[in-house]
């Protein structure tokens, strides 16, 4: 069998090697023969996508029953914004606006929690998980956003991101137990699931508002059920990985299922759940900065209206709050996790003492509260100790503009002119019917006939909903970020395998990269470049090359040590060995880093939409602007298509070299 | 003879349709257990040998119907599990089982005392009851003190002393090992091995213990039942395997035992053929313990087993058997 492999490999190499690129040749440079006609998807083909979801969505909502003798499901959605409502009124008058219980802007009847208290806590908190660094680091970022005035708007923003959380994890657990409990329910879940994590977020927003109202709760469930992919999908996993000794165990020891689940297998699981949590929060986080600018308040809404005003210094304070706040949350719920695995026994045998901890901070908390009550301004963080640098920063920026534009706008121009422009008018001058086919013979050599259907079918059917032109545009910007990303990404990751000391700076800034909102690197790009797609390319690229750098510096060191023996002895040179050996065979690894790379790309295509790009993410927000959910879920899902297949492509692709490398 | 506590009647395993790496991807049905009959009475301590793949894993999760046999007819204590609903089972399970785990299997957020208790807390007994019950079996396995510790402070062989102290929590009448030592050092090993000795002689419980190591089994088995291929090769005490030997397979194991410490007098007794013997031992002392009495004396020893001279034993006799690899000289 192994033989039969390898002959059906090498004839299609050879098969591929020629055919591939002398097809792809005729048809590019075939295609400029053609009439101009023939560029644009013909009008009468428009299948009315749009109008469809239009009216599902009314279907949905519609205030007569949808099966008769129920209720209508809008009275469910209702009831469901309704508990979210509550739920969140809570937590932002606890942690930001105190609570009001008279109508009107008086002040509030109870404060919320004092502003030392809450950075009390969580710097012991950040002390219990992970030590005194962890303190210091959520200590000093507290006392940040709130000395820069920020402290409001940040707890208003991690109001919704607690509630936003708590319910992705009970949920997310909730299902993923579902899931594991039965395959059927599992199988039914997954292509959910993969559509779920390429949909961008906006889309969620649209038939959101549409069914909850519009309103926070509206943007919070959009948050919950954007997060809760990875929740349920380390769920899963995690009841997977219980070692089957252990539920052995369990099911001698006469354990009802009920009793199996919550009591062996979940907190065995109990590792993987909160790797889950922490990878969820983060994503909570990010759209919860996203979904503040349509109104719910906190860190998003100030960014926005401040690089709308261009007052840059207020826009990357806010933004320094935003990483502060991503840093905090992602470094305490990374220790979280850790410390989940390890259980340490305490001598301490007496009640008091047990909890000595937990009661001296009850007691604490009620101290200082009651404090805030007699007292209320103590609660707030007080305005005379603001202490802002916007006015300096501003005044930077204002420098920059003035000292550095000649040079910023050179490069820009020239790169616009070169590079930017004439790839977009190629791809957008390409006949209708290319894409999709040419996604098609990539597909069917690098897997076959099915995947070649898949690919041209989905892309077809994006230009068949009259998405051709924002599809092309996105397929330029994303292609030329995913190619800047690789060009600078990949001898990054070469420079870490090759030096430890490049290898540890680069992981803490790609780890500091991937905690930051996709949002927050638009700041600095908006103050240097002003928007257009040249700030969107840098944008994506800034977001999208931490795969780039990291899978190849995993794939380069996951290289077995003998092979580069071997080679060396064999007399070969350094760079040899990396051109020869070593990159080749971390090709699989490079492979699956563009996949993450592409995916990076178009996630953050949506964002770009923010500073005028034309692309489908454009389309999302505009949809969201007007309220038509009908065009924001078809541009969503074109999205999504887009994302599907890049994805398969270079995985069948990544696929393809395992086998030819006999990795498999 | 006493009604068995385990009945097994031609009990098959066999996984269907399931593809096998390297056979080109071609789909076949894997036998993994066949024919399995044997009785286990109760008290007994039967122990099932087998290298790995041999259905030795297979056999115990069908008596404990872990997995589900494709056919076949397993009675436990009186109740046919086979045909048992999983209400009845979870029943069956609580009354009569406790199992102690390769790798322990022990939870790790639950401290040790709460691991050993947690069997009783299914069951609804309540905290104080159950937290004192577990106290005194941790004491019976000898880790008082450590009750706060967590499973992953202590040693393998604490570990796999909390998971005896667990599987016994709830008095079942049958315990299942399954390889409960196999993941220890060869020194601790021994020293479980003389703990699980001493445990048994007190409780005297039902014990079905899996091994790879035959050594293990001839120590601790009353019966052996060794496994191959997913059938059972051959039944019986350690001296029947060692003497009569029904397979080759089962030979391979045997040769290598030390004779001396499981062939007892009366097996290797000769016919006496009018000799009349002015020294004696007992039927049931084992080899190594006659040996030098039988080696230092010019003439044949007598057997004496339950008051009747049942034979006598040669010097050459004893050499041939202490010297020799080969099952002819015994027999």
């Amino acid at each position: 069998m192994t033989e039969a492999v390898a002959t059906s490999v090498s004839l299609n190499t050879r098969w591929r090697a020629w055919a591939i690129p002398a097809v792809v040749v005729i048809l590019v440079c075939g295609s400029t023969l053609l009439p101009d006609a023939m560029k644009v998807y013909p009008k009468a083909w428009i299948v009315p996508f749009i109008d469809w979801f239009r009216e599902l969505m009314a279907w949905l909502t519609q205030d007569t029953p949808q099966i008769p003798g129920l209720p209508p499901i809008r009275e469910f959605t209702r009831a469901f914004a309704g508990g979210l409502n509550y739920l969140l009124d809570f937590f932002k008058s606890l942690f930001a606006t105190g609570f009001h219980f008279r109508p009107g802007d008086g002040p509030a009847d109870l404060p919320p929690l004092p502003w030392y208290l809450v950075i009390g806590l969580a710097a012991l908190s950040g002390w219990r998980l992970g030590g005194r660094k962890l303190a210091i680091i959520t200590f000093v970022g507290l006392l940040f956003i709130a000395f820069t005035g920020n402290w409001t708007s940040a707890m208003l923003t991690l109001a919704s991101v607690i509630v936003a959380a708590a319910v992705s994890a009970i949920a997310g657990v909730a299902i993923g137990a579902l899931a594991y409990r039965s395959k059927t329910f599992d199988r039914l879940l997954s292509p959910f699931l993969d559509l779920m994590q390429t949909v961008p977020v906006f889309a969620y927003l649209v038939p959101a508002l549409m069914l909850l109202g519009f309103g926070p709760a509206a943007a919070s469930a959009a948050t919950i059920i954007y997060a809760l992919p990875p929740m349920i999908r380390s769920t899963v996993l995690g009841l997977r990985r219980v070692p089957s000794e252990t539920s052995e165990f369990g099911r001698i020891a006469g354990c009802t299922p009920f009793q199996m689940m919550i009591k062996v297998l979940l907190p065995s699981a109990l590792p993987s759940i909160m790797l889950g949590i922490n990878q969820m929060t983060m994503m909570t986080l990010n759209m919860v900065i996203i979904a503040s600018m349509i109104g719910a308040g906190g860190l998003g809404y100030d960014v926005l209206t401040a690089l709308r005003r261009l007052d840059i210094g207020s826009g990357l304070e806010a933004g320094l709050a935003i990483v502060a706040l991503a840093v905090i949350l992602d470094r305490q719920s990374q220790a979280a996790a850790q410390r989940s695995g390890d259980h340490k026994h305490d001598e301490q045998a007496s009640f008091f003492m047990r909890h000595r901890v937990t009661l001296a901070l009850i007691a604490i908390t009620a101290v200082t509260y009651a404090i805030g009550l007699f007292e209320p301004a103590t609660a707030y963080f007080p305005h005379d100790f603001v202490f802002s640098a916007r006015a300096s920063l501003n005044e930077f920026a204002r420098w920059i503009a003035v000292n550095l534009s000649g040079p910023l706008n050179y490069i820009k121009t020239a790169f616009l002119w070169t590079v930017m422009i004439p790839t977009r008018n190629f791809i957008g001058g390409l006949p209708w019917f290319v894409p999709p086919l040419l996604v098609g013979i990539i597909g069917y050599a690098f897997s076959g006939f099915a995947l070649a259907l898949l690919s041209s079918v989905l892309v077809l059917s994006i230009f068949a909903a009259g998405l051709q032109e924002p599809a092309l545009n996105t397929i330029y910007l994303c292609g030329l970020g995913t190619i800047l990303s690789l060009l600078f990404g990949i001898p990054l990751g070469i420079w870490g395998a090759k030096s430890e000391r490049a290898h540890a700076v680069l992981g803490a800034i790609c780890d500091t990269l991937q905690t930051l909102p996709s949002f927050v690197y638009l700041i600095p790009v908006v103050m240097l470049f002003r928007v257009g797609d040249y700030s969107a390319l840098i944008a994506i690229v800034a977001f999208a090359i931490v795969p780039a750098i990291r899978y190849t510096d995993f794939g380069i060191r996951r290289v077995p040590k003998h092979y580069i023996e071997a080679s060396l002895m064999s007399g070969g040179t350094r760079e040899q060995v990396l051109r020869e050996v070593e990159l080749p065979l971390a090709v699989p690894e490079i492979l699956l880093g563009v996949s993450q790379t592409i995916m990076m790309a178009l996630s953050m295509l949506v964002i770009t939409a923010l500073v005028g790009t034309r692309d489908l993410g454009q389309e999302t927000y505009i949809a969201l602007a007007k309220a038509d959910a009908g065009r924001g879920i078809v541009a969503g899902l074109a999205i999504a298509f887009l994302a599907i297949v890049a994805d398969r492509l270079v995985s069948a692709w990544s696929h393809y070299r395992f086998r030819q490398l006999h990795l498999t | 003879m006493v009604q068995p506590i385990i009945s097994c009647q031609d009990v098959w395993k066999v996984y269907g349709g399931v593809a096998k790496a390297g056979d080109g991807g071609a789909c076949s049905d894997v036998v993994a257990l066949r024919e399995a009959t044997l009785d286990i009475s109760e008290g007994e301590c039967f122990v099932i040998m087998g290298l790995s793949g041999s259905g030795k894993s297979t056999l115990v999760r069908c008596l404990t119907r872990l997995i589900d046999p494709s056919r076949g007819k397993i009675v436990v204590d009186g109740a046919d599990i086979t045909s048992a609903s999983e209400r009845d089972l979870t029943a069956i399970r609580r009354r009569t089982m406790g199992m102690v785990f390769q790798n322990f299997a022990l939870l790790p957020h639950l401290t040790v005392l709460d691991n050993v208790a947690f069997p009783l807390g299914i069951r609804g007994i309540e905290k104080k009851e159950r937290q004192d019950r577990a106290r005194v079996l941790l004491q019976t396995v000898g880790l008082s003190g450590r009750e706060n510790h967590y499973p992953s402070e202590l040693s393998g062989g604490q570990q796999q002393r909390v998971g005896i102290a667990r599987a016994l929590s709830c008095d079942p009448k049958i315990l299942f090992m399954d390889e409960p030592f196999s993941a220890l050092d060869p020194l601790l090993r021994r020293e479980l091995q003389d703990e699980f000795l001493r445990l048994r002689a007190k409780l005297r419980k039902t014990i079905v213990f899996i091994t790879h190591d035959f050594d293990e089994a001839i120590r601790l088995a009353d019966r052996i039942a060794i496994m191959k291929d997913g059938g059972i090769l051959q039944i019986g005490t350690p001296e029947e395997l060692i003497v009569h030997s029904k397979e080759p397979y089962v030979r391979e194991f045997t040769r290598h035992v030390d004779r001396s410490r499981v062939l007892t007098a009366k097996t290797i007794a000769q016919p006496a053929n009018g000799h009349a013997p002015t020294r004696y031992v007992d039927g049931d002392a084992l080899l190594y313990q006659f040996a030098n009495e039988v080696l230092s004396s010019n003439e044949p020893v007598g057997v004496r087993h339950q008051g009747a001279v049942i034979g006598v034993l040669n010097k050459n006799d004893v050499i041939s058997i202490l010297t020799s690899t080969d099952q002819k000289a015994v027999a």
